[in-house]
């Protein structure tokens, strides 16, 4: 590894297997159910040396015009239970599940990630999301209840809730001295939390593992979800790919974290990203382009139309230009997406807009605005991007999201990150047995109260290393705003 | 079969001219069903709450041939009474999360069922559903539920949505009493399973059809809503999880009293019960069979096997057993309590009575060790090759499903349609 490093690349894999972000029409796609591709995925990931292995949560599966939406994958299975058996089959490499808190209840969430967190010896992390659509409360006892306003005063006080329950244990609450006879100390596990949200009361369950707290995730990007990733969160999933708009992104959440006490490097921001690698920046551009048309059918692409549209477009063809009629304003044909939440009509108008402008037809709009691949190109090209990106402060590393179940990372592996290692910008091996470790954090968080500066609880930075370099943190150029984006994915 | 002594055997794992086969499944809690189990030679108190512990001991009843392990657990810390917590430092007490613990060991077995405890008064029937049908597919196909209802105010409170039952003393004197203030959880829970189980139908198998001249990934027609309306909750569905190797991953229930031997009739494939002799076996059995009738179950299309729970202390030289049962007690300071019979011999004389109390017509025994991994390995290396010289347990595993080692077929989809 060269003297001079720069700064290090966090890389996490997601099984991606719903929506329309997997090909499942190539003839190389596998079961995105069974165990053995979760499994081929995790070990990808392990054996190149990533952070972490991410699965998003489904509670609903997606309907559009009042029937189940059949054109892309669907059908996943209950995150944390995989994740659980991944556990036994993987040894360094951190696993990550969304869970909602809106159809949750502390006690059960914080005791589930506990157990994750014991069973994988310190590899747990949770995105923690909240929901309010009373589409995907029809599955639960109490329905879609939370309004929108309280999403995140419901978030910060489960994420509360469920840290008092993990503190509920001391580190030597559990005995089992046989010689003395003590199992547990007295009172180990006893708690109580009072809130608007949540009252309750008892003893908890479980010592947690050796973590202390699971990673916090959080994926929100409207000013009230950067202030809350700031506050309470240790990484950010973020939607910001275009070099531009992430740098923005990137300065301004970690611009945020000084109100609470906390450094630079205690956040890490990780967007989601798409990556093609062939052997030549052509190929890979020519791949990229089949993936994408691979990706929106025609069928797919008439219904992405619809989504925003909310009517029937069933009779326009996808290689001809875009309807002339106005979209129905308001009316919810997707339910259970959370792109085409907010204004349809705008949404319309710009891209009739661009497709005028390029002269695209339906499926070409679609290919262009359902987002590009990340990065593209010969594995030199594409590790010279990510290295780039993150030296000038654009992210911390990647979420990706191949394209392929289950052999989805097997290039980048194979081929990016040996290239990543020789620049010394990415981890030869595991240096510490936690996710913790691999994100340079410290070895338990600090108990963030919502809308005020915490304090740490125990114990000082103890990462081993993952970060190297000083930060260049300096940033204050906030954007603040909305951007529109849902900060969550309910549905299946 | 329903378990009454008239009904016929089912042998369709049985060893060629042995009578029908016998069922064994173990029960795993902590460091065993003794409270001082934990204090012995040989335990390992400090790994109950870490996979390595668990591992090796799945290990060990799956060399055993056993049909199934399953795992306690309760939303609440352990306690002595059945009924309120207690502040005892002195027994094991603390526990993770069963579904998941099961999850982690699916990988590590490939032929045993694992049968995790999940709670049915708390825990949301999607959520629940969705876990044990993530299970079955972890496990190819090994997966059970123990659904349980929470019996203790004190766990309600750790949740501050409803209220339950606050039992008092009197109510724990006899299995009756206890169970009369809980009927209205048992409803719910009998619920909560059938909303699961509508749920673990809602994908037909061959909903995935990968059709790419329609651009259709589902076959639409093939994903049914459930709709399920319960009387204190409602699942519109589908599930998001497609259909699981076994279709149905078999629902055990333990029972002692009518109105958990009804919430078996009704929710249950294996119930186990805890009669004290073979007389109380019988008796128990009609009871069963009594209560699959009030419910109008139709045993022929959904059979009820019956195990009975015994603790077991195992030592191959005679009298030893009860030595150590003695011997534990006096750690304890009190004898020990239990729900099911209490065991204490040689793997023969187990034998002997497992194979006197089937004939009042059980098809198996759930057995809980005592101490682990002691009593265990006595289980697997002592008692199951005695069994297996009597010719009436398996020699290898014949099925790589739990539904297959109970001899139970995979059932089509109750929106599946023929042809």
């Amino acid at each position: 590894m060269p003297a001079t490093v720069g700064r290090r690349v966090h890389l996490a894999a997601q099984l991606p297997g719903i929506h329309n972000v997997t090909v499942w029409s190539d003839p190389r796609s596998e079961s995105q159910i069974s165990i053995d591709s979760f499994i081929r995925l995790a070990r990808t990931a392990e054996r190149g040396k990533f952070d972490f292995f991410f699965l998003a949560e489904g509670l609903r599966l997606r309907e559009h015009k009042g029937r189940v939406y059949d054109l892309d994958i669907a059908g996943r299975p209950e995150n944390l239970t995989v994740l659980s058996a991944l556990a036994a089959v993987t040894t360094r490499l951190g696993l990550a599940a969304t869970v909602n808190a809106t159809f949750n209840e502390p006690y059960e969430v914080a005791r589930r990630f506990a157990t994750l967190d014991r069973l994988s010896g310190g590899r747990a992390a949770w995105n923690v999301v909240t929901s309010h659509d009373a589409f995907t409360g029809e599955n639960f006892r109490r329905g879609g209840f939370l309004p929108e306003a309280d999403r995140y005063t419901r978030a910060a006080e489960f994420l509360t809730a469920a840290r008092k329950l993990w503190d509920s244990w001391s580190e030597d609450d559990l005995k089992a001295d046989a010689g003395t006879g003590e199992f547990i100390a007295p009172g180990a596990g006893r708690f109580t939390h009072q809130g608007r949200h949540f009252d309750i009361s008892g003893r908890f369950t479980t010592p947690p593992g050796p973590q202390g707290h699971p990673v916090i995730i959080q994926s929100g990007e409207s000013d009230t979800g950067r202030e809350f990733a700031a506050s309470d969160a240790e990484v950010v999933f973020s939607r910001h790919n275009r070099i531009d708009a992430a740098r923005e992104f990137y300065r301004d959440v970690k611009r945020r974290l000084a109100a609470y006490g906390r450094r630079p490097d205690d956040l890490l921001i990780l967007p989601t990203a798409g990556v093609v690698v062939a052997d030549t920046d052509e190929e890979a551009a020519a791949y990229a382009a089949e993936i994408s048309r691979g990706l929106v059918g025609p069928q797919t692409a008439i219904a992405h139309l619809e989504a925003v549209w909310g009517r029937d477009l069933s009779g326009y063809d996808p290689d001809g230009p875009l309807p002339d009629v106005e979209p129905e304003d308001e009316v919810p044909l997707l339910e259970g997406h959370s792109v085409f939440r907010k204004g349809r009509a705008e949404t319309a108008r710009q891209w009739r807009r661009l497709a005028e402008e390029r002269n695209l037809s339906i499926r070409e709009l679609v290919i262009e605005v359902g987002g590009r691949q990340t990065f593209v190109g010969s594995p030199r090209t594409v590790a010279d991007a990510i290295d780039d990106y993150v030296q000038t402060e654009g992210a911390d590393g990647f979420v990706l999201v191949p394209h392929l179940v289950p052999g989805g990372l097997d290039d980048f592996v194979d081929r990016v990150v040996p290239i990543l290692q020789e620049k010394g910008v990415h981890r030869d091996d595991y240096t510490g047995g936690t996710l913790r470790d691999h994100l340079g954090l410290s070895a338990a968080p600090r108990p963030a109260r919502w809308g005020g500066p915490g304090r740490r609880l125990r114990g000082g930075h103890g990462g081993h290393g993952a970060i190297a370099g000083p930060s260049r943190y300096g940033g204050n150029s906030g954007i603040g705003g909305h951007d529109g984006h849902d900060d969550k994915e309910t549905s299946a | 079969m329903t378990g009454t002594p008239a009904s016929a055997p089912d042998t369709a794992d049985a060893p060629d001219g042995a009578a029908a086969p016998l069922h064994l499944a173990v029960a795993l809690d902590g460091a065993g069903w003794h409270p001082a189990a934990w204090r012995e030679q040989g335990a390992r108190p400090g790994e109950l709450l870490d996979a390595a512990y668990w591992t090796d001991l799945v290990a060990e009843a799956e060399r055993g041939l056993i049909d199934f392990v399953t795992f306690e657990d309760a939303l609440g810390l352990q306690s002595a009474a059945f009924h309120v917590p207690d502040n005892r430092t002195d027994q094991v007490r603390g526990s993770i999360d069963a579904v998941l613990l099961a999850a982690h060991l699916a990988p590590l077995t490939t032929r045993i069922g694992l049968v995790p405890t999940a709670n049915v008064t708390h825990t949301e029937p999607f959520h629940l559903a969705i876990g044990i049908a993530t299970l079955d597919h972890a496990s190819r196909g090994r997966a059970g539920w123990r659904p349980q209802i929470s019996s203790r105010a004190a766990d309600a409170a750790h949740f501050g949505r409803r209220a339950v039952p606050r039992l008092t003393e009197d109510d724990v004197t006899d299995p009756e009493s206890v169970a009369r203030p809980l009927r209205a959880l048992f409803a719910e829970g009998a619920e909560v399973v059938e909303a699961a189980r509508q749920l673990w139908d809602s994908w037909e198998d061959d909903a995935e059809i990968r059709d790419a001249a329609t651009g259709r990934f589902l076959d639409r027609d093939k994903i049914h809503p459930v709709d399920f309306r319960g009387s204190t909750f409602s699942v519109k569905g589908p599930s998001i999880t497609p259909r699981s190797p076994q279709g149905q991953p078999p629902v055990v229930s333990l029972a002692h009293a009518t109105t958990p031997y009804e919430f078996a009739a009704l929710s249950s494939d294996v119930v186990a019960v805890t009669p004290h002799d073979r007389a109380g076996a019988a008796a128990i059995l009609a009871q069963v069979a009594e209560a699959v009738k009030r419910t109008g179950r139709n045993v022929t299309e959904r059979p009820l096997r019956t195990f009975a729970d015994l603790v077991v202390l195992l030592d191959d030289e005679p009298g030893a057993a009860a030595l150590r049962r003695a011997r534990l007690d006096e750690v304890a300071g009190a004898a020990l309590a239990s729900d099911a019979e209490i065991f204490a011999g040689t793997p023969a004389e187990l034998a002997d009575l497992l194979l006197d109390w089937r004939s009042a017509g059980l098809d198996g025994f759930r057995l809980r060790p005592a101490a682990l991994p002691h009593d265990l390995t006595a289980i697997t290396r002592g008692l199951v090759p005695e069994l297996q010289r009597r010719g009436v347990f398996r020699t290898e595993y014949t099925s790589t499903t739990l539904r297959g080692h109970l001899g139970l077929a995979r059932p089509a989809g109750r929106h599946a349609t023929t042809g």
